[in-house]
């Protein structure tokens, strides 16, 4: 081993348990990681990258065994390693980001105490000085008042905050190398481009190895210097970033580079004096006495695609709750084809019911998982159209063979033994079964994989042509927004910032927010980090940026 | 003196016990003795111990009657539920046949034990050798039916002091103890069940109205409050033992359902606010059809496991109401006033230990099938966790 490399892994098997067999997940990786260099990992769900990211720390997840191969640190081979080596190493020299900054810190001890257990445990400061370094890390990671944000609570800052809280604790002890699990994941984007930016610096500025694990291509090529592209346990290709980008070998990873390139053709433009399918007058919704909403107005039309964007807490979704009749509005009106619906849901007849329905974010919760496929989709038919027995399965099959599942092998399962993109198209027959015209699709695919999610977005885009069905697409993936809306509309705070054709939208000049979302949405493009900053300002990044307007 | 000085002497053998132990598994290089804590060698050294002090106790010891009976007891249902197992992946349907291959055998184990009771309880008349309130004029006959030693064939376990046979008696016992619990707990699930999903579902002033009431039962401690409603139910009933039994069915009833209310409204609440409920209101789905077709079939397993301990619970009330003299009226046979009864023969256990461990078979019978009822709940609450992942 020669004295620049810090990670060796050979051969390395991982097995997982179920159903009291042991499978193979990781089928014997090879990765080499040098001192200072950031690997990326990329592949879809399930393709063990963050089992193998864990690995690299000699540790397996419960349910998980290490069967075979070396992890080689520095020298050291943390699968055989005595435990009290590995307590020596981890945290020390080898620190870990998870995904969920939220989820990851114990809520009941503030920032700052749990930023010091490291240092403190492994005798590299005293507290005191930990402290102090803390603040230091705060400050380089710029994060707001850094010499106080560490002396709250986890639910007393943001999101982003806290992942850089997080990155700040794990480079607490100074360590090696630290491997970051989707760490940006769940952010939105403007926040994520300042977490990016900042723990880019911090691995430049001391040095450390880094294995990022994603699923964003995007995101992998502003921080990596190598990419490893894995796919259901085993190597697909490895190369360094930019060759990766520019000339990928392998099928797969080619299928990879082209999902961003799904576009919809332009449809005709509206003709004037049309009804609106629905149309929102003057909105303005409440929760308790907080108005969340703000005089929202826009239309609808027939057979078009409408993309709501904005970040979290804009208020996309509850328009869509207003529309819906969730949240009956405080003021203004919801048209449905020119005529006022009631507002609360429970005042709507069955036939207003019908035609307004909704396709929910997170299949797993959207679907009831007692019932089988054919009772989840059946349920509609039967309760609408008053289909029964054959009719009511012949539809059903129907209906499975609309959005491309096999009737005859998934009518009597249960969602727990479908895929997440499997789940989300039963969510969409189930829509599609009440036979309506105007369906919502909240985040419908930022749960899904980006091979998964275009499959979906092809699915929709399909059945919007034979059906001729309107669509309000929630979303905050500008790069979704390109495949297939026909109009935008921005949000922001819960008002409507900016409306109109999707051809004008993406064309300045814009609305500063709207240019804001924009120029946030990490490109393909290896330069694009530095050249934003570069271009923004080191302040003017994320939320800075957003305050200021 | 002498007893401390031989528990540290014995825990200091077994401390070097373990040192020597682990010692010698590191000599074999196995990673699991290189990374093992003293205390878990501790642990296998006394395990060990315990083992070899049983197959002493087994072999050696004439008077183990019972212990000897206990381990071949466990030995041959333990062997029961293996097959029993066996039987279930290899007979039947798919679906029961998957369960049985995923069950752990302490459920089979479980299973068995309660189907056993359920036998006894159900055929009691027809198993127990004598009536329940049967009075024989051999008084005190020992257990173990060997006459060289004061027994008698005829009762294997002997007779109490007023000359009843205390097989019988153990027999009938399941039929009044289980049976009663069972109905009690039946009862305390329709109630709280009903409401709990009510409140869940409704909210608003209903569920305010309900959770106040079940705070306002709860707060009282629920075996004085059950023993304060007997004195007034007892009073009512005045000589009439059924009538008193089912005044003490419905007060434990009850009782319990507030626990079954919170336990209903919680899981209720959990559901409630999922997208697939959500989905069912924009339809326009009714409440009946929210309630037994989206809810109820996603809190069945946490309600079943609750129906196992809630059913223990029950059954241990009832047990403790007997041996305060307010449950069960003699001269019915039921397992708690038998160890209220039986209690004084622990005062022989020097000159017959056998005698002494009379009063344990009644509380070991209601121990067994708590523990039966809790290896299958475990299971339960394994496999509806299982499902959620």
């Amino acid at each position: 081993m020669n004295a620049k490399q810090l990670l060796k892994i050979r051969g390395l098997k991982i097995e997982g348990r179920s159903d009291e067999t042991w499978t193979q997940i990781v089928n014997g990786i090879d990765l080499d990681l040098n001192r200072g260099e950031v690997l990326g990992l990329i592949g879809e769900s399930g393709a063990g990258k963050s089992t193998v990211g864990l690995a690299a720390m000699g540790f397996a997840r419960d349910g998980c065994r290490i069967s075979g191969g070396s992890v080689e640190f520095d020298g050291v081979d943390l699968v055989q390693a005595p435990a009290a080596t590995k307590r020596a190493l981890l945290g020390k020299r080898i620190a870990y980001v998870a995904q969920s900054a939220a989820a990851s810190f114990n809520p009941a001890h503030r920032i700052i105490d749990q930023h010091t257990e490291g240092p403190v445990q492994h005798g590299v400061m005293d507290k005191a000085e930990s402290e102090r370094d803390g603040m230091e890390l705060y400050a380089r990671l710029r994060l707001p008042n850094p010499d106080e944000i560490g002396f709250r609570y986890p639910h007393q800052v943001s999101g982003g905050q806290l992942q850089r809280a997080m990155t700040a604790m794990a480079m607490s002890c100074r360590p090696d190398l630290i491997i970051f699990d989707e760490p940006t994941t769940a952010l939105d984007v403007t926040t994520q481009i300042e977490v990016l930016a900042s723990i880019r610096d911090i691995v430049e500025q001391f040095d450390t190895a880094a294995i990022y694990i994603t699923h964003d291509l995007a995101v992998v090529a502003q921080m990596a210097d190598r990419i490893k592209v894995l796919l259901k346990g085993d190597e697909v290709e490895e190369a360094d970033t930019r060759t990766m980008l520019s000339a990928p070998t392998e099928d797969y990873t080619k299928s990879l580079w082209a999902v961003r390139s799904f576009e919809r053709p332009m449809k005709p433009s509206i003709p004037e004096g049309a009804t609106p399918v629905v149309s929102l007058r003057n909105i303005t919704a409440a929760y308790g006495t907080t108005d969340v909403l703000h005089d929202v107005s826009f239309d609808m039309h027939a057979g078009r695609t409408v993309a709501v964007v904005g970040e979290s807490g804009s208020g996309k979704s509850t328009a869509a709750r207003c529309i819906t009749g969730l949240l009956p509005p405080r003021a203004g009106a919801i048209a449905f084809d020119g005529v006022d619906l009631p507002p609360d849901y429970r005042k709507r007849s069955k036939e207003q019911l019908r035609q307004v329905q909704m396709i929910y974010q997170m299949a797993d919760t959207a679907l009831n998982p007692r019932s089988t496929i054919g009772d989840i989709i059946g349920r509609p038919v039967q309760f609408y159209l008053g289909l029964r027995g054959a009719k009511k399965r012949a539809r059903v099959e129907e209906l499975l063979n609309q959005i491309e599942l096999e009737p005859k092998q998934y009518i009597d399962r249960l969602p727990s033994e479908l895929s997440g993109g499997q789940k989300q198209r039963i969510g969409i027959a189930r829509a599609l079964a009440a036979e309506p015209r105007f369906i919502i699709c909240d985040e419908v695919t930022s749960a899904l994989d980006q091979l998964v999610a275009e499959g979906i977005l092809k699915l929709l885009a399909r059945l919007q042509d034979e059906l001729g069905l309107t669509y309000m697409f929630i979303t905050h993936d500008l790069a979704t927004v390109r495949a297939i809306a026909d109009e935008v509309v921005v949000m922001k705070d819960g008002a409507v910032v900016e409306q109109g054709g999707k051809v004008e939208m993406f064309r300045p000049p814009h609305h500063p927010y709207t240019d804001l979302l924009l120029s946030s949405v990490p490109e393909m493009d290896p330069d694009w980090l530095d050249d934003l900053l570069k271009e923004r300002g080191v302040d003017n990044i994320g939320d800075a940026a957003v305050g200021k307007m | 003196m002498n007893v401390v000085v031989g528990l540290v002497a014995c825990v200091g053998f077994l401390v070097l016990a373990a040192w020597v132990f682990r010692f010698a598994g590191r000599l074999s290089g196995r990673t699991y003795f290189r990374d093992m804590e003293l205390t878990t060698a501790f642990g296998w050294m006394l395990s060990v111990f315990v083992a070899f002090w049983g197959v002493y106790l087994y072999i050696f010891v004439e008077s183990a009657v019972f212990f000897r009976w206990a381990v071949q007891g466990f030995v041959v249902f333990a062997i029961a539920a293996w097959l029993f197992r066996l039987l279930g992946r290899n007979l039947g349907p798919g679906g029961t046949r998957r369960l049985f291959r995923q069950m752990p055998l302490t459920a089979s184990f479980g299973i068995l034990i309660i189907l056993l009771y359920a036998i006894l309880a159900i055929f009691a008349g027809v198993l127990a050798p004598h009536g329940q309130e049967e009075i024989f004029a051999k008084v005190n006959v020992l257990p173990g039916g060997d006459p060289a030693i004061g027994g008698d064939p005829a009762h294997p376990l002997g007779t109490d002091q007023i000359g009843r046979d205390l097989l019988s008696r153990l027999i009938y016992g399941a039929q009044n103890t289980v049976g009663i619990a069972f109905a009690t707990t039946l009862i305390a699930f329709l109630l709280g069940g009903t409401l709990g999903f009510l409140a869940a579902t409704l909210g608003g002033w209903l569920d305010q109205l309900l959770s106040r009431m079940v705070d306002v039962l709860m707060a009282i401690p629920s075996l004085i409050f059950a023993l304060l409603l007997m004195t007034i139910a007892s009073a009512w009933a005045g000589s009439q033992p059924h009538l008193l039994t089912i005044y003490m069915i419905l007060i434990i009833a009850v009782i319990d359902s507030t626990r079954v209310f919170r336990l209903a409204r919680a899981v209720g609440g959990n559901i409630v606010v999922m997208d697939y409920i959500e989905a069912a209101k924009l339809r326009g789905e009714g409440m009946g059809y929210l309630i037994f077709k989206e809810i109820l079939p996603n809190a069945t397993a946490p309600l079943l496991a609750e129906f196992g301990l809630r059913f223990c619970f029950v059954f241990l009330t009832i047990a403790s109401l007997s041996f305060l003299g307010v449950g069960i009226q003699p001269p019915l046979a039921d397992w708690g006033t038998m160890v209220r009864d039986l209690s004084q023969f622990i005062n022989f256990a020097a000159f017959s230990p056998l005698t002494a461990a009379l009063p344990l078979m009644a509380a070991g019978a209601i121990a067994l099938l708590t523990v039966a009822v809790n290896f299958v709940v475990d299971w339960m609450l394994h496999r509806s966790s299982g499902l959620k992942e």
